[in-house]
């Protein structure tokens, strides 16, 4: 978990969704799973839209996935305003879902639909982090 | 039980202003429902349903039913963003069929340039979208309204190799019948370059792919046939419609379609047509790629080639293929209070009454369809889709 150079509003947690909250401070994603059929839930909720269940429990997700569809905010609002450009996407977790996101870490014309990218949690300094993601780490650059 | 032809639409008005600083937003209801009223040559006396959405204030039809004196047996508050006035005629031809009502009052208004320029309430803040069950996990990121539509963008040009220039197009043809309308907020016409030159707001999406915001507002009456038989006034026959919500499937969201897949038939199907037999269209276009990918949706052409459908001035009256938006559309005429739906069915009903602008006039139009897309292509949404005729259709 580290100090974001975006905005980093906090979220407000419910009974519903304190544990996936409470898991962001660990620096861990955790993904609602239904244990009826087994569907990865986003957002998080206690019932499986999927299937009607209320069966439903958590799991930690990997943080990897790609990039499903990209913009870069040239007007920001609110919290946002002084910060632009930066990148709003949807990335496609490993696990199913597509979650909406910023993409850091790197120019924001440099994201691209379909790179692969990897977890990052950024503190709000409010007991817990926003998860983002930045590009993913290449194995070659630990050699 | 189907509503083909068992209700008209008798009355139809859109607020003259886009900047209104001196009203109430319930006095501006009052001044649309009066307006489409006196088109209908009825009477407040006359309204047995009233149909309204969130941009009325005060506990909705409650509030407004006081306001305005009606006495009502039927109301309906179905709220599906800027599509809920498509609904409502869907639901008032419903009832009307059902017997419950024979004059139904659809009244819509809002001040959002007011609201910007005075600090009054009235617009949602970041802080309502935090209290939705989805809000903590959206509305953290930055991504403005813009943003959400850009997202679809981009992804129906990864997909279909759509460009900015078509997109460009949408804007080109409402600019086009907007020169018409003395009322439109932006009047001039544009060009492909200068759509594609104007300022990037949210990447893909410039500028001027975004509807204007404006204060104002429209009302419809929707009456019985025995009601419209009585009426000096040319009515239009509701013919067929169709609701649906697309959401986020349980983060399966896919950005490339819209919730005009379901509809559209639905629509279709009432009214026993196909999209060929459609002489106007009015297609909600909060941006352009709305446009476009409903273009598709709706089976004017095939899936991905809505970027091709759009080039020639497919979309401009009177010679285009579909003409489209002639009262100058979101994009360029009117958006009031960030919700289009309205605006959609009135010039539908101005098209086959032959009262759109003479330039932009559909020749023989018998055949009309309004479409709404309420929420967010980026999200979810409320899709509705309104297949209109002419009286004796």
């Amino acid at each position: 978990v580290i100090t974001a150079g975006l905005p980093t509003p906090a979220p407000v947690p419910s009974p519903e969704t304190e544990a996936f909250w409470d898991a962001t401070a660990e620096g861990r994603l955790l993904l609602p799973r239904c244990r009826a059929c087994g569907y990865t839930i986003w957002y998080p909720r206690s019932m499986c839209p999927s299937c009607a269940s209320t069966d439903v429990d958590w799991f930690e997700g990997s943080g990897r996935g790609i990039v499903y569809s990209v913009t870069i905010i040239h007007r920001g609002e609110g919290a946002y305003r002084e910060s632009t450009p930066y990148v709003v996407a949807y990335v496609e977790l490993d696990e199913g879902p597509r979650v909406l996101t910023n993409v850091v870490g790197c120019a924001p014309d440099e994201v691209r639909v379909g790179q692969a990218v990897e977890l990052t949690f950024h503190d709000t300094g409010q007991g817990n982090a926003l998860p983002r993601f930045r590009p993913a780490h290449r194995e070659e650059d630990d050699g | 039980m189907s509503i083909r032809g068992k209700a008209f639409i008798a009355g139809a008005y859109e607020h003259p202003r886009r900047e209104i600083p001196d009203r109430s937003v319930a006095q501006v209801h009052a001044e649309v429902a009066l307006g489409a009223l006196a088109d209908a040559d009825l009477a407040i006396d006359d309204v047995d349903a009233y149909f309204c959405a969130s941009d009325a204030p005060g506990i909705g039809p409650l509030s407004m039913a006081d306001y305005l004196g009606l006495r009502l047996s039927h109301v309906d508050t179905t709220e599906t963003g800027g599509s809920s006035y498509i609904v409502h005629v869907g639901h008032a031809a419903e009832a009307i069929a059902a017997g419950t009502c024979s004059v139904a009052l659809i009244t819509l208004a809002g001040l959002p340039r007011a609201a910007r320029n005075a600090s009054r309430p009235g617009t949602r803040s970041a802080g309502f979208f935090l209290t939705t069950p989805e809000g903590t996990f959206e509305a953290l990121y930055g991504a403005t309204t813009v943003g959400m539509y850009a997202l679809a963008a981009r992804r129906h040009m990864h997909e279909f190799g759509t460009t900015r220039e078509q997109l460009a197009h949408v804007k080109v043809a409402a600019s086009h019948h907007a020169q018409f309308n003395p009322r439109a907020l932006l009047p001039n016409v544009v060009t492909v370059d200068e759509v594609v030159e104007s300022p990037v707001v949210a990447d893909p999406l410039h500028r001027l792919d975004r509807c204007v915001v404006t204060d104002g507002g429209g009302a419809l009456v929707v009456v019985s046939p025995e009601v419209a038989r009585e009426l000096p006034r040319r009515c239009v026959k509701v013919l067929g419609h169709g609701e649906a919500v697309k959401h986020t499937s349980g983060g399966r969201i896919d950005l490339t379609y819209t919730g005009a897949v379901w509809s559209g038939p639905r629509a279709f199907a009432e009214a026993g047509i196909t999209p060929a037999d459609i002489d106007y269209a009015s297609i909600y276009d909060s941006f352009t790629i709305t446009v476009l990918e409903t273009i598709e949706d709706l089976g004017f052409c095939d899936k991905g080639k809505g970027g091709t459908f759009v080039l020639d001035g497919s979309l401009q009256a009177p010679d285009g293929r579909l003409p489209t938006n002639t009262d100058g559309g979101g994009l360029c005429n009117n958006h009031p209070t960030n919700r289009g739906g309205m605006t959609k069915v009135i010039e539908a009903v101005r098209q086959l009454r032959a009262e759109a602008a003479p330039e932009v006039q559909v020749p023989d139009c018998e055949l009309a369809l309004a479409h709404g897309t309420g929420g967010s292509l980026g999200t979810r949404m409320g899709s509705a889709t309104l297949v209109l005729g002419q009286e004796d259709s």
